[in-house]
């Protein structure tokens, strides 16, 4: 059987293999992904965002055991930043989701941002792919919430969460002009804690800026006493159906296969860029003309440009 | 091979000690691999679910509690089991030099003992990572 | 402490000391252009007054048995008594291990130490799925009443003192320990030894963790409650900086987080309303001793000032013997090398005579061999010889802290305890130790420094003899401790038959209310007595209070 047939037939393995090369970007996979297209966007994807030690792994465990509950079919993603001087990584996310591992119906993958330009949304997107034609009904993206490319990922998603806790401070102050606009739902976490309720009425008031049609709702919880992941549920079920019943679902996905098709081309114009261009040195060269002031970036730009045919 | 090499750093069996698979996770990725790490007690099931979605190219158990002798060999059939035999399987921890041969015989790759540096380790792995 | 115009001259001599020391190493460096403690710290050259200016006698070190007790626990210390020297052992059944406490005592060991087996630590019976291949590995195998029964057959429990390293369930063990004294005719006022049970150090380094912190830190304080009411000679905890140090940490991490650890304990038990003067004196500590000999000496007497200090000011103890840090120390297994492992006899020397030093009150030594294995009878044989070489030859043992006065043991006692207090105040700003554990904070920190001596061993910044300088090659060692694997199977056997000939109604009966005991706010120590006189087993009573309180979900920093 090829990989697309064992993915079909709900083979663990291949799908993690597709996962694998989908991130090595090798061209097999996405000749199966091609193929199997038609057969995706049933899973509902959620983003998990909020800055680090909110407690996303635990609320992404319980939020799924509470989906198992009900008998839907589980698959996270959880991406950890990859070190930009050694290449290597930690990924320690799955210790939070230790129960989750013995369940046969949850796909748990870990994945390092790895630095790729870019490259990120192109590899998570194809894991999501992969995830959806292996059957999953839910798909959870797991990430930090700083970063382009982390933001990026959870754009996409049909449902993005944004985790906080009590106790911030400023921080809250500075990652609110790029979170605000992207959480769909707000979970304040470890909200036995004092100030929870501060943090709750914080981000409430930044909301009051949101002029928009839905409204995010922002729910106290205790992920690790599993405390108000019901209440959470139901609020990612709302926005679903707000979505649905708006038409709004139909806008995103469009919005976000527009993203993907940029996305993607521009990872493939850069890639040919580079490939081209390295070939013959050109970028080293002309960097040294700029930098010598022979000529300026943007002669040697247009340069570049006109000399790589892309295909 | 242009892409990192994945290592599943796991902790089989019940003992708590894992300065050991802390250190090694540290030194891997520091060579430039991407480590999964799955904490304490865990069975040999859920060590080989987590091999078999994370796709990793290697399986390093590490163990202090004398239970290697059951454990280990038990990660090598469940992954046979599995299909998965083409992922690299090593152990390291407190293993007396008799019971290597035993573990080797049921498919662990090598066992590394107390006082072996990391980068003998890492120079293992790079070496003999089956897939390529 | 010292003359104005004298320290002058010092300084003035000192400085032409060192320009002249500097000229002279133009020609002869010294071996390194730095130098480390063990713990990475800087030593200097040479150490005068004038790195103890500030020293106060009378405030700063006093009186042996008296505050703030930097020079030791007891006013006349090994003059008295030697400490005790307590070797930590047991493995496979309780009656193996039965006969290995009684060869101890017949060679000359004074207090015996249980070690149990990880399923008896993490509240499993031997034959729960999670167990196999782990029964009486690390440890004694105790299911049940009846196997504690066995463990202290013919050692009369009015004239030892026992040690028991279990945390978890803690109180379970003691309760079974108190249940086997009771039918020896021992009344619970008699009994004399410690229980480690301290559960933060197990989030933090040892790994034998079940339930959550809250209901954890519950059941420590109703043992404190229980014992000071019942069992008034018992040590309640051991605040264990042990592993901690064993996890990779310095030396003035291994006080400053276990003394944070102690401040939660207290604070804890200051919160469930009990009085500090009652509770406190019970509490006693756990150390590791390792090779600097000098900077581990001047860990203890700084860990005993700083408790003492902080129980004063900070907990508004009264009796001094709240303030009062007693201590067991173990030497370090980490140091241990499984190359020429006959060259660990010497490091445990060296480790056994910082504890000396330092003023333990009971001390148990590695075996060489405990790299490689659990450690057999001669090795055990030669560690316990090394404590009685120190006790009886060394001399050290004659006058009380012999080191006090040196410039560098003041001065570096002086630096640990600031060092620690910077970490104390650092978690007490995180909201206190649960809560750093929680986030990480402790682990990353013992993390960094973990991987920082693997680093300095692998580049050889750090020698250790035999591992990565002085190597030969060697056999592998023969003779090492094989822990039969049918221990698993016979513990298996014992189970099912306990199973069906106790009174499992009676079982039935205790568990239930022992479980109503764990949700309501009863002290839960009586209900597990109980529920351990009916010979439920360890595992059930444990099931019990999962099912009330949870399981503790792991935080990893790496």
């Amino acid at each position: 059987m090829n990989l697309s047939e064992r993915l079909l037939n709900g083979d663990k393995r291949a799908a993690a293999r597709l996962i694998s090369m989908v991130e090595n970007k090798d061209p097999k996979a996405f000749e199966v992904l091609k193929k199997l297209y038609p057969k995706s966007g049933n899973a509902y994807v959620i983003g998990i965002t909020g800055p680090p030690g909110a407690g996303k792994s635990t609320l992404t465990d319980k939020l799924a055991k509470a989906l198992r509950n009900k008998g839907k079919k589980i698959g996270i993603i959880a991406v950890d930043p990859t070190s930009p001087f050694t290449g290597g990584s930690i990924l320690g996310d799955r210790v939070r989701m230790s129960d989750l591992n013995t369940d046969p119906e949850v796909f748990i993958r870990s994945m390092g941002t790895r630095g790729h330009l870019g490259g990120l949304s192109e590899a998570t997107q194809g894991a999501i792919k992969v995830l959806d034609i292996y059957g999953m009904d839910y798909i959870f993206i797991e990430t930090v919430g700083v970063g382009q490319s982390e933001v990026d990922i959870v754009k996409t998603c049909d449902t993005t969460v944004m985790v906080m806790v009590p106790g911030l401070g400023d921080d809250i102050q500075a990652i609110k002009a790029g979170i605000m606009e992207i959480g769909d739902v707000f979970a304040v976490n470890k909200a036995d804690r004092d100030g929870a309720k501060r943090t709750a009425r914080e981000i409430d008031m930044m909301l009051d800026f949101n002029k928009a049609d839905w409204r995010p709702p922002v729910e106290l919880v205790v992920a690790i006493e599993n405390k108000g992941i019901e209440e959470l549920l139901q609020h990612i079920e709302e926005h679903k159906k707000y979505l649905r019943e708006t038409g709004e679902f139909e806008a995103r996905r469009i919005k976000n296969s527009k993203f993907e098709i940029i996305d993607l081309v521009q990872q493939k114009m850069m890639s040919v860029l580079l490939d081209k261009s390295n070939k013959e040195d050109m970028i080293d060269t002309l960097s040294k003309d700029v930098a010598m002031r022979n000529t300026d970036p943007y002669t040697a730009s247009e340069n570049v440009f006109k000399k790589v045919k892309m295909d | 091979m242009d892409r990192p090499i994945r290592v599943l750093v796991a902790k089989p069996g019940l003992d708590g000690h894992d300065r050991g698979a802390k250190v090694i996770a540290r030194a891997l990725r520091d060579a430039g691999m991407e480590v999964i790490y799955t904490g304490l007690r865990q069975t040999p099931q859920q060590i080989v679910n987590a091999a078999i979605q994370e796709d990793v190219d290697v399986v390093a158990l590490s163990i202090l509690s004398g239970a290697h002798n059951t454990l280990l060999p038990k990660v090598v059939d469940l992954l046979k089991g599995e299909g998965a035999d083409d992922i690299l399987v090593i152990g390291g921890g407190v293993i007396p030099e008799d019971d290597i041969p035993f573990l080797k015989e049921s498919g662990i790759a090598e066992v590394f003992t107390p006082g072996t540096p990391t980068t003998v380790t890492i120079d293992y792995i790079k070496n003999n990572v089956k897939r390529k | 402490m010292f003359d104005k115009e004298k320290l002058a001259e010092v300084k003035e001599k000192l400085e032409t000391f060192d320009e002249k020391t500097q000229k002279s190493l133009e020609k002869r460096p010294e071996r390194q252009e730095k130098f480390y403690t063990g713990s990475g710290d800087e030593v200097k050259r040479l150490y005068t007054p004038l790195d103890i200016e500030d020293l106060d006698y009378n405030r700063d070190l006093g009186f042996p048995g008296q505050y703030p007790y930097t020079r030791g626990a007891q006013s006349t210390m090994y003059r008295g008594r030697f400490w005790t020297m307590r070797m930590y052992a047991g493995f496979a059944t309780a009656e193996e291990s039965n006969k290995r406490y009684k060869y101890l005592l017949e060679q000359g060991q004074t207090g015996l130490s249980v070690a149990f087996d990880l399923p008896t630590q993490i509240g499993y019976d031997s034959d729960h799925a999670l167990a196999e291949g782990e029964v009486g590995k690390v440890g004694v195998a105790i299911d049940s009443l009846a196997d504690m029964e066995i463990l202290f057959d013919g050692i009369p429990l009015d004239k030892v003192s026992t040690s028991m390293t279990i945390n978890a369930p803690a109180s379970v063990l003691l309760a079974m320990y108190i249940a086997v004294a009771e039918k020896q005719g021992v009344s619970q006022d008699k009994l004399r030894g410690t229980i480690q049970n301290d559960i933060l150090k197990e989030y933090i380094a040892r790994g034998t963790y079940i339930f959550p912190t809250e209901p954890s830190m519950r059941l420590i304080t109703n043992i404190f409650e229980y014992c000071s009411e019942n069992v008034p000679k018992w040590n309640t905890i051991s605040i264990s900086g042990y592993h901690i140090r064993e996890a990779g940490s310095t030396a003035a991490q291994e006080v400053g987080f276990t003394i944070a650890d102690g401040i939660a304990y207290v604070e804890a038990a200051i919160k469930a309303g009990l009085d500090v003067d009652k509770f406190a004196p019970r509490l006693s500590f756990f150390f590791n001793a390792h090779n600097d000999l000098l900077e581990e000496v001047a860990k203890f007497r700084a860990a005993r000032r700083l408790w003492a200090r902080i129980m004063k000011e900070r907990f508004g103890a009264k009796d001094p013997k709240s303030m009062r840090l007693k201590f067991h120390t173990q030497t370090g297994g980490s140091t241990l090398t499984a190359q020429q492992p006959d060259n660990n006899i010497v490091r445990v020397a060296i480790q056994t005579l910082a504890a000396v030093l330092g003023g333990t009150q009971s001390l148990h030594t590695n075996s060489r061999d405990e790299a490689l294995a659990l450690p057999t009878e001669d090795s055990v044989r030669i560690a316990l010889r090394t404590q009685q070489i120190v006790a009886y030859e060394s001399g050290v043992t004659n006058t009380v802290d012999p080191l006090a006065g040196s410039y560098y043991i003041e001065a570096k006692t002086k630096e640990i305890e600031e060092k620690a207090m910077e970490y104390i105040k650092k978690i007490d700003e995180l909201g206190g130790a649960p809560r750093a554990i929680d986030v990480g904070y402790i682990q990353q920190e013992i993390m960094d420094a973990a991987y920082d001596y693997q680093k300095d061993v692998e580049t050889g910044k750090r020698i250790v003899v035999g591992m990565n300088k002085f190597q030969i090659d060697e056999e592998p060692p023969k003779e090492l401790l094989k822990v039969d694997p049918a221990v698993g199977e016979l513990q298996k056997e014992k189970l099912a038959k306990l199973r069906a000939e106790r009174d499992n109604d009676a079982v039935k009966e205790k568990l239930e209310a022992l479980r109503k005991a764990c949700e309501g706010d009863d002290n839960v120590m009586p209900y597990i007595i109980d529920a351990v006189k009916a010979y439920a087993t360890l595992g059930e009573v444990c099931g019990v209070m999962r099912e009330v309180f949870g399981e503790y979900q792991q935080s990893v920093n790496l």
